[in-house]
């Protein structure tokens, strides 16, 4: 097989090793991998084995109910699809949104960044790092000790605190059910924590839930619910009144007081609890600097949270823009989604087909037809699938590449851009993180580097989302409250045609969606997501994706139990209903579909 | 906490006395029609019983129903996980993956004939030989399948599997279709809604444990304790849409007033569901209070129904006594236009006070 032209050495000689399900992400993900005879992984293989077809459901729609049904592609990064989608109308139809808008919608993917970034650390992530039976060796004093060292001003760290949870996870393993935690690989060598350290992490596990619950109130504030919150194009749906009639109703000095506790918690969480922990976590495994991938050569990310409304350049957006290639920090691309040539999908091994090979499709321009079918050194039959041959067609996901280059996206990939574009937040949280742990930068470049980014963009969303709600309660106390433009909601005032980008940073890194309108009616809508990025297959060129490339040379202490797969694919903190949902805006190629 | 915390235990924690609690298995004993000298017995069982086993599968879906599940506040997601269910199977909060993620899933169905509950999200797809929604290499229809034969009850968790949602809007690429249609011979509580309310999803399964039995359904298989009223019977906006008193555009005057949604097309008056009352996320709020019409998340086929923002036009002024049921049989009858008329005699009424009072003052 030999080289890729992205540098990965692939060799499928060796044993093949799949995994299916991979567990604790959203959706259906698959997993192959050849290890060698020192159970190194040479060759990695992901699938996106689910395939919904919202873009077809969404043509002939109203765009003004586009968010709704886009926001249901995920129900974990609950919003950022809607935001992303009332952007991308707003933008072809020249509407703008007032300030106190561009600020609650901040505050609402703020919240939804540290939220999904703290659930998806103790609740999707921790059980790959965390043994939580080896929690009940752990002597309760000694871990209160090692809470108060990691974290002295955290409050609950009292022996019996520690000694109480030990008790409820004894009792709950001694009933023999041991429900989530049953067939774990808890006897697994790769696990390398002190019981101290397991116990605290499993505490925290607890806590965190009780927390995310939390968290979410601020959705259900702007938004009347969570998942799913309510969003609206030209603005936000919810009033503000805080001192006039009805402003029970409305969002009034009540709501503004919960939404400013809430974030102070958030704060409080990841000061205390996320960052602390990742850090005593992580100078455990420091020595396990796999899963780099590209996140050392190629990274994208478009940036977002407008300080001003309305203006997406580079220079107003808190989160970065831009993209590397090659590994050349000392140069940062910029990144236009408008550009045909930039942005672009390929299926040559995706269970699409363009008619004709090597083929690649700018969004606007974007052409899905399913075409399922399995390689001719696949294993097993096209329903019950033993080996995939990545030779051929074997994703229900797209390769969607930048210029050409399989790139990642995320949390790194945005610190990792804002880092070389000198971005000062972001290089200040790096660089005390590297100190702290005694790390050199290129230890960024791995599984840890990724959940450790993850983190500290948590903490830095929870600055963000404080100081968008005082710019926002200062913007009601000089008089302003309105929260919508509604001068072009009637489709009677739309331009004949038109067309548009929203773009937003999810949790999981760049996401895009483009629309044509026509009519007062959607033409067309192309979603590009963030793990349509990372679970890339390869291309017609030999590139392979993020997710891919993570796995290759990582040593597997047992091929059979594959706790370091998981490492590596959770640190993305893939979301398959997201990147699978991808066809055609051409509703008559449906008739290919057979219908059986 | 030192001890295992049985079903009893964790009644207690939520404050049922243990006198309730003995009342609770007497009861239990007339109803199986067995003696007084029963009811030591059954306490005792209630004491220490095993958790009841659930497996939790996913077809196509967004996973917003486990996301909502996990922000339950009573009885907290912890609890429900460790103390009340056994959740040994979900390929989202599992610590296995593959192989023995699998081995699990057969092992709890082997060892729990007929003694589970199969919690079901999302919905198998049936076009290309169920492949668009693939688990462990094969169809997801057939784990579906596998896991609904040896199961005591089968929970249909939100839109997708109760209805099938957004991937069966039109035209339904990959045919989504809701769990009922595939599963046939096994009980099914539909819990609709996009996602459900998290108290309610705890709620079902709580009840389910506390009484030992099925919630009772409506004719549509919805527990009738949160589903057989609409948003609108119970909305706190309702005397506005009762006065004639209407938002006429996003964040004008009305709206910062809390006037009603209904002309901004809010579909509460067709919705079955506890988002007014029992609130979203600890009470905090609902669709409506915040300022968005209700968008109709629970009602079968919601997204084939117009625009979210367009008024409805085919309900008429049905009393709150009525259930979905026969409000289900009815709907095809429905005079249109009923509602615009009552909202133009309320404004009519409203302009004439008006001009009344202009004239007093």
């Amino acid at each position: 097989m030999g080289a890729t032209p992205n540098g990965f050495n692939l060799d499928s000689t060796g044993k093949r090793i799949v995994v299916d399900p991979v567990t604790r992400i959203e959706g259906h993900m698959r997993c192959e991998v050849n290890v060698d005879e020192q159970g190194i992984i040479r060759n990695a293989v992901s699938t996106g084995t689910m395939w919904r077809g919202l873009e077809v459901i969404l043509k002939g729609r109203d765009p003004r109910d586009a968010w709704a049904f886009t926001e249901r592609i995920c129900g974990v990064c609950t919003g950022t699809h809607a935001l992303t989608s009332v952007r991308a109308v707003e933008d072809a139809l020249g509407i703008t949104i007032p300030n106190n808008a561009n600020s609650i919608r901040n505050i609402m993917q703020l919240n939804l960044e540290i939220h999904d970034h703290v659930v998806h650390f103790y609740h999707l992530h921790a059980l790959d790092w965390v043994n939580p039976i080896n929690a009940l060796k752990a002597d309760p004093k000694a871990t209160s000790e090692l809470q108060q060292i990691v974290s002295p001003s955290h409050p609950m760290s009292s022996p019996g605190y520690f000694r109480d949870v030990q008790n409820r996870l004894k009792a709950f393993v001694e009933s023999g059910q041991l429900g989530l935690f049953k067939n774990g690989y808890w006897d697994n060598p790769a696990y390398l924590l002190p019981p101290e350290a397991d116990l605290m992490a499993t505490t925290h596990y607890l806590e965190a839930l009780d927390l995310q619950k939390e968290i979410v109130k601020i959705h259900t504030i702007f938004g009347g619910k969570n998942p799913h919150p309510n969003w609206l194009v030209g603005g936000v749906p919810c009033p503000i009144n805080v001192d006039g009639t009805g402003s029970v109703g409305a969002i009034n000095m009540e709501r503004l007081n919960m939404v400013s506790s809430i974030i102070d918690k958030c704060m409080e969480f990841n000061k205390n609890v996320y960052i602390p922990d990742v850090v005593a976590i992580g100078g455990f495994y420091k020595n396990w600097l796999y899963g780099g991938g590209l996140s050392g050569k190629s990274v994208m990310a478009y940036g977002d949270i407008p300080e001003n409304p309305n203006d997406f350049s580079a220079e107003n957006l808190y989160l970065p823009r831009g993209a590397i290639i090659n590994g050349n920090l000392n140069e940062v691309h910029d990144v236009d989604q408008r550009d045909p040539e930039q942005v672009q999908e390929f299926v040559d091994h995706s269970w699409y087909t363009y008619g004709e090979p090597g083929k690649g499709l700018h969004p606007w321009d974007g052409v899905t037809e399913p075409k399922y079918e399995l390689g001719p050194n696949a294993k097993g039959t096209r329903t019950n699938i033993i080996e995939l041959d990545e030779a051929a067609k074997y994703s229900w996901i797209k390769a969607p590449r930048w210029k050409g280059h399989a790139m990642e996206v995320g949390p790194l990939a945005r610190y990792v851009v804002g880092y070389a574009k000198g971005h000062e937040d972001i290089k200040n949280q790096v660089d005390g993180l590297l100190r702290t742990m005694n790390l050199p930068l290129t230890a960024l470049f791995s599984t840890l580097g990724r959940t450790a980014a993850r983190a500290l963009e948590s903490e830095y969303c929870g600055r963000l989302q404080k100081h968008f709600f005082d710019k926002l309660v200062q913007t009601i106390k000089n008089g302003d409250s309105t929260t919508a433009n509604v001068e072009k909601w009637d489709p009677k005032t739309w331009p004949k045609e038109a067309k548009g980008v929203g773009a937003t940073e999810a949790p999981r890194g760049a996401l895009g969606h483009w629309i044509k309108i026509k009519d007062g009616r959607i033409e067309n809508y192309q979603c590009v997501v963030p793990t349509t990025w990372n679970g890339s297959p390869r291309d017609v060129a030999g590139n392979i994706g993020a997710f891919e490339a993570s796995l290759m040379d990582t040593k597997m202490e047992r091929p059979e139990e594959p706790v370091e797969i998981l490492r590596t694919l959770h640190s993305f903190d893939p979301c398959l209903a997201c990147s699978t949902h991808v066809m055609s805006p051409d509703g008559h190629e449906m008739a290919n579909v057979k219908v059986r | 906490m030192s001890q295992i915390e049985t079903f009893y235990e964790v009644m207690r924690r939520q404050g049922i006395t243990r006198r309730s609690f003995m009342k609770y298995c007497s009861l239990t004993a007339a109803a199986l029609g067995l003696g007084p000298a029963f009811v030591p017995k059954i306490a005792h069982a209630m004491a220490t019983k095993p958790r009841t086993p659930v497996i939790w599968v996913h077809g196509l879906e967004c996973t917003c129903c486990s996301e909502s599940f996990i922000r339950s506040a009573h009885p907290l997601a912890k609890d429900v996980v460790l103390s009340m269910i056994s959740l040994d199977y979900d390929d989202t909060l599992m610590a296995a993956a593959g192989f023995q993620a699998e081995a699990a899933l057969m092992d709890t169905i082997e060892k729990y004939k007929g003694n589970y509950i199969l919690a079901v999200e999302g919905n198998p797809p049936l076009n290309e030989d169920g492949m668009y929604c693939i688990v462990g290499g094969k169809p997801f229809v057939e784990q579906l399948k596998m896991a609904a034969e040896h199961a005591k009850a089968i929970i249909s968790w939100g839109a997708c599997a109760s209805y099938g949602c957004v991937q069966a809007a039109a035209p339904n690429p990959t045919r989504a279709t809701p769990v009922h249609k595939v599963i046939l011979d096994k009980p099914i509580i539909k819990v609709p809604g996009c996602p459900p309310i998290a108290e309610v999803m705890t709620g079902v399964i709580t009840y389910m444990l506390t009484f030992d039995k099925m919630p009772e359904l409506d004719r549509q298989g919805r527990p009738k304790m949160f589903y057989s009223q609409r948003i609108h019977d119970k909305c706190y906006r309702r005397p506005h849409f009762d006065a004639g008193q209407f938002i006429e555009h996003w964040d004008d005057d009305n709206a910062r007033k809390g006037y009603c949604l209904y002309k901004m097309g809010c579909k509460g008056p067709t919705t079955y569901n506890a988002c007014s009352t029992v609130r979203w996320n600890e009470g905090t709020s609902f669709p409506i209070q915040s300022g968005h019409g209700c968008i109709g998340c629970s009602e079968d086929g919601f997204w084939d129904q117009g625009s979210f923002y367009n008024r409805l036009t085919n309900i008429k002024q049905f009393g709150i006594e009525e259930n979905a049921d026969r409000v289900g049989m009815t709907a095809a009858g429905v005079v249109g236009g009923a509602v615009a008329v009552h909202a133009a005699i309320s404004a009519l009424k409203r302009a004439q006070k008006k001009n009344q009072e202009k004239v007093e003052g």
